[in-house]
């Protein structure tokens, strides 16, 4: 037998490709993600999407435009508020109708409750990603409170079918206002809290600063929308930039990633921007609920909606990111076609350029802070 | 900021062949151009100073179902003839104007020219455009079916006249 000395000349290597998911605790769903590695370094990942896949917009085609509304909570179950007002506006502004006051408040109240709900889970399953249990425990107490709140107004806590086409299904209850008083005075500290526990703390940093850095130019080419385009610097909210709704009237400002602890736009910047934009969540409700007026809510609800034909794309700012519907009306009372930009599915399309030349245990680190929702992706 | 008149005649005055006209689609009005072109317009419209498209929003395929309709025995229909359109929502984050194009190609041979040089994002919402419609991109790096599975022949679920198939791998379709 002849002994060969292994050495780095003659040592045999070759590209070996890993599968991870489709049921992976870290992949927030069924995604499955075919990873190249060189040792242990990614050549290239590639996302593999469609188990969810219900073809929602299928099942559009064959329904009036207020049934839909029940079918577009079931896309991003995590901020399923958000995606009826983005569904509201882009009826209305087909119809071109006015909806009253107190509605359009409400739907502020609600979107940003969510936008904190939704950013506590993305923030604490983040840390349960890289390996921090406690803070999801903490981050979850206080989401349960916001769904108290969304249960108390329209009895589920998840899939709410409340915001219809021209206003919402009914009133808040009377003790709503005092009790999301209440709410934003207990979740202020926790935001310190939640800060203290995972933000600043060292392994964490450690795993997260200079990981999976997103340049400016990259990101605007691939669309990508949301926190993670604000983490790599561009100061872009449609809350601000295409206004909708009455956002205009509120004083809140628009954090961008600065490269706190690594480089601009590194994962590190793309999770604590959730963490500011929870802050600046709070401001836009304390003044939202100081200034809600009395009214009817149900006013302006269209007996019958049938456009006339034309087309709209109508996008809104979603926690994750630019939620977008493109209805095409042929004058029926059901839509000719409904597309809708899901920010999940755009956002996840960088995930392979994001990960090139990292290590394989950061593939978690990465697609935990471009924060997905597969129901979203798949629709 | 232009408006879309003024980019028409920008385009016109460049590329008087293939742009085809001006469509009022209330709210929106859009940019007919033709399929072959669409490319090159797109490089234009992103490469331009004064007009600088940097952002794809939206990229989505349609039926338009204005073929013959011709209704078959057991209930169902098929469209013959017709047309599949490609609609492009683009807007620009430094000049903060939008715009709307629109491609239009024929059912029986529907092949348009892939933007994703131009858009990277434009790679998914083409694939997705494939997948649901079944529009052909020409120069697409990598053409498959993105939420369906990628071994389903039964034909694009978005057509109108699309029919469930029967059986997929054995398994009985409709439940």
């Amino acid at each position: 037998m002849i002994e060969m000395e292994t050495t780095s000349t003659n040592l045999r290597t070759q590209e070996m490709v890993l599968n991870m998911g489709p049921q992976h605790p870290s992949t927030h769903g069924v995604l499955r993600l075919e990873i190249e590695l060189d040792g242990e370094l990614i050549v290239d990942v590639r996302p593999h999407v469609g188990y969810l896949h219900r073809c929602f917009e299928k099942h559009c085609e064959a329904m009036t435009y207020p049934q839909i509304v029940p079918y577009v909570d079931r896309m991003d179950y995590l901020a399923a508020m958000y995606s009826e007002i983005g569904y509201a506006v882009a009826v209305e502004r087909l119809l071109g109708i006015e909806v009253p006051e107190r509605v359009e408040y409400i739907r502020i109240i609600m979107g940003e409750l969510q936008r904190i709900a939704s950013h506590l889970v993305a923030v604490g399953t983040y840390g349960l990603d890289i390996g921090a249990f406690t803070p999801f425990l903490y981050c979850f107490r206080d989401r349960e409170k916001i769904l108290t709140l969304f249960e108390m107004t329209c009895g589920a806590r998840l899939l709410y079918n409340y915001i219809w086409p021209g206003g919402v299904s009914h009133d808040l209850p009377p003790d709503f206002i005092r009790m999301t008083k209440e709410f934003l005075t207990e979740f202020k500290p926790t935001i310190v809290e939640l800060n203290n526990l995972l933000s600043y703390n060292k392994i964490f940093i450690e795993r997260t600063a200079n990981v999976g850095i997103l340049p400016l130019e990259t990101a605007i080419n691939y669309g990508v929308t949301g926190p993670n385009l604000r983490a790599s610097g561009l100061k872009w909210d449609l809350r601000r930039d295409d206004p909708y709704s009455i956002y205009d009237r509120f004083d809140f400002e628009i954090p961008v990633g600065k490269g706190w602890h690594g480089t601009v736009g590194d994962c590190w910047d793309r999770y604590y921007l959730r963490m500011i934009e929870m802050e600046q969540s709070v401001r836009i409700l304390e003044q939202a609920i100081e200034q809600i007026p009395e009214g009817d809510v149900t006013s302006a609800i269209p007996k019958r909606i049938k456009p006339v034909e034309g087309q709209i794309y109508t996008r809104v700012e979603n926690p994750r990111g630019e939620l977008g519907y493109f209805i095409v009306s042929k004058g029926g009372l059901q839509p000719h076609r409904v597309k809708v930009r899901a920010p999940s599915f755009v956002n996840l399309e960088i995930l392979g350029e994001l990960c090139k030349g990292h290590l394989v245990a950061d593939v978690v680190a990465i697609l935990g802070s471009i924060d997905i929702v597969l129901g979203e992706v798949d629709r | 900021m232009k408006t879309t008149e003024e980019i028409f005649e920008v385009l016109k005055n460049r590329y008087s062949e293939d742009i085809i006209g001006i469509t009022n689609m209330p709210p929106e009005k859009i940019i007919d151009v033709k399929p072959d072109a669409i490319f090159k317009v797109s490089a234009f419209l992103i490469n331009d100073p004064d007009l600088d498209f940097d952002n794809l929003m939206i990229l989505s395929g349609l039926d338009d179902a204005n073929g013959t309709k011709t209704n078959q025995p057991d209930g169902s229909f098929e469209f013959v003839g017709g047309t599949l359109s490609v609609v492009y929502h683009i807007e620009s984050t430094k000049h903060r104007h939008k715009l709307v194009l629109r491609v239009s190609v024929p059912k029986e041979n529907p092949v348009t020219e892939s933007v994703v040089k131009v858009w990277a994002c434009a790679d998914w919402h083409e694939r997705e455009a494939y997948d649901m419609v079944g529009v052909i991109f020409n120069n697409h790096p990598n053409l498959i079916r993105i939420l369906m599975p990628y071994d389903w022949d039964a034909g694009y679920p978005l057509r109108k006249d699309y029919k469930n198939p029967e059986f997929y791998q054995g398994m009985k379709v409709p439940y």
